[in-house]
């Protein structure tokens, strides 16, 4: 099987725009949560998420401006917008320019999304109603569907490989780059523009989650310390937003064009639960299996893992599931190795999570640190014997690493990456 | 020029992005100013929002120009 690396990141979430300011803003132990700004959250009782810091582009704020021409923004929905911006960023930080000719047939798009332009349906749906069918824009369609994120980065740089997108909940983003890793590996494309994007912080998205009583309700006193995996105090998760995107690249590719190159995807496994449509499997049945596939692909021993980003929600049911599955899969390993959940810095990015977690950890071996979970002051009981790197980050050695996540309809996907050792 | 004209090319400017210099009265929406299937059908929209009259598709069609636009608002609004 051919081997697939990763030679280009980017990525905008509520700690800022781009991968450097928000890996610094996370290693510095900042939270991107606050109250809900983009609407009235008078009427919510969730009022706590993690938003996309908009500005002028300084101090880390995201403008969209450097990415997207004001024209273009206006027809399509923010997950757009910010899935454009970190593909932007990726291709850049890969030193890759627009391809030509079978190079370009050769090179594709898998970026994905759990939820799409729902801030738009929304609005389109409140305009109809008001004022009919001959209101609705014709870019109603385009700037919402959820392929439309591969779509535009295709259109943009020319890509006429593989044209594909994601819609696996929350755990899109962890699909879309293994699913595309594989296209790579199969031999249907040389380089892969992957990831997953999200902007559902509507009032009918953050209504839904919240009658799902998915969302954290408790701290909307103290917006920073509502995300808290694994502590006794969590009461479900923050909504995020924003994008995460790499350049995936064959490895004979990337040498020959002298590419920088972060690390190499090695293991990828998938599961069902088969079980509800909320709620994970008693016992991490699909978490388990999920995990266990992807060592098997990358042929490695439980041992093998030194980090393990958890999708750790902050939910009272997913987060001690998850712990229990991984302490039964990792048996004596779970001493050795450290877990966190960056999900308690920028809460749930939801479709993008699992792409923005891919790309922390690729970081996370770069850099030899594990990051922290916040606010995990007091430990539920289950935690007992286990390194989840509360509060601060954790310098370690770090050469492989395992990243989950699990979305509604019981799916399950894990990563395994690692240093590039040649 | 007109009151309706330059409404009509303020609409162009901001829903096409081009430069005001180029929307003269015999440029094509299309074919000079770049826009595509959807841009036009927006372009009407947005037409009957600030003048406040009703284009069906059949003269909607039609309007290919700046000046197709303008006369069919001048004569029927």
């Amino acid at each position: 099987m051919r081997r697939v690396v990763v030679t280009g990141l980017g990525m905008i979430t509520p700690l800022g725009d781009g991968v450097k300011t928000s890996w610094s803003n996370i290693l510095a132990g900042k939270s991107g949560a606050g109250l809900i700004s983009r609407f009235d959250p008078a009427d919510s009782v969730a009022k706590v998420v993690c938003e996309v810091p908009l500005g002028d582009g300084s101090n880390g704020t995201f403008n969209a401006d450097h990415y997207i021409e004001p024209k273009d923004r206006r027809r399509v929905d923010d997950f757009i917008v910010y899935g454009i911006a970190a593909a932007q960023q990726a291709v850049e930080d890969a030193g890759w320019t627009a391809p030509e000719g079978e190079e370009a047939e050769r090179s594709g798009v898998m970026i994905g999304s759990g939820i799409g332009g729902l801030p738009g349906i929304e609005e389109a749906s409140v305009l109809m109603h008001e004022r009919g069918p001959r209101r609705v824009s014709p870019h109603f369609i385009p700037g919402r569907l959820i392929n439309l994120v591969s779509g535009q980065v295709s259109i943009r740089y020319g890509l006429k490989g593989p044209n594909h997108a994601v819609v696996t909940a929350c755990s899109t983003g962890a699909h879309a780059i293994g699913d595309a890793a594989r296209m790579i590996m199969l031999d249907d494309a040389d380089v892969m523009v992957a990831g997953g994007a999200e902007a559902a912080i509507c009032p009918v998205g953050v209504a839904g989650f919240a009658q799902a009583k998915a969302l954290s309700t408790r701290y909307n006193d103290s917006p920073e310390k509502a995300s808290r995996p694994w502590d006794e105090g969590r009461d479900g998760f923050v909504m995020g937003e924003g994008a995460g995107i790499v350049v995936l690249e064959e490895l004979e590719h990337a040498k020959k064009r002298g590419a920088k190159i972060y690390a190499e995807i090695v293991g990828y496994g998938m599961s069902g639960d088969a079980y509800h449509v909320t709620a994970p499997a008693p016992g991490g049945d699909g978490a388990f299996r999920a995990m266990r596939a992807a060592l098997k692909r990358a042929g490695m021993a439980p041992s093998d893992i030194d980090y393990i980003n958890a999708h750790g929600t902050s939910t009272p049911l997913g987060d001690e599931i998850e712990l229990g599955a991984v302490r039964r899969l990792f048996g004596d390993a779970v001493k050795t190795l450290s877990m966190s959940s960056t999900k308690s810095s920028i809460g749930h990015l939801l479709g993008a999570a699992g792409a923005v977690e891919a790309i922390f950890s690729i970081l996370a071996i770069n850099d030899q640190v594990a990051p922290p979970t916040l606010n995990l002051e007091n430990p539920s009981e289950s935690c007992l014997g286990m390194d989840l790197v509360p509060l601060a980050p954790k310098e370690r050695s770090i050469k492989a690493v395992l990243s989950n996540s699990f979305g509604f309809g019981g799916t399950n996907a894990s990563l395994i990456i690692k240093a590039f050792n040649g | 020029m007109s009151d309706t004209a330059e409404r009509v090319k303020k609409i162009v400017v901001e829903h096409l992005g081009v430069e005001e210099a180029k929307v003269t009265e015999n440029a094509s929406f299309i074919d000079d100013l770049g826009a595509d299937s959807l841009d036009t059908v927006e372009l009407v929209m947005a037409f009957e929002e600030e003048f406040g009259v009703e284009i069906p598709d059949d003269a909607a069609e039609k309007i290919q120009t700046v000046k197709d636009a303008i006369d069919f608002i001048d004569a029927n609004s």
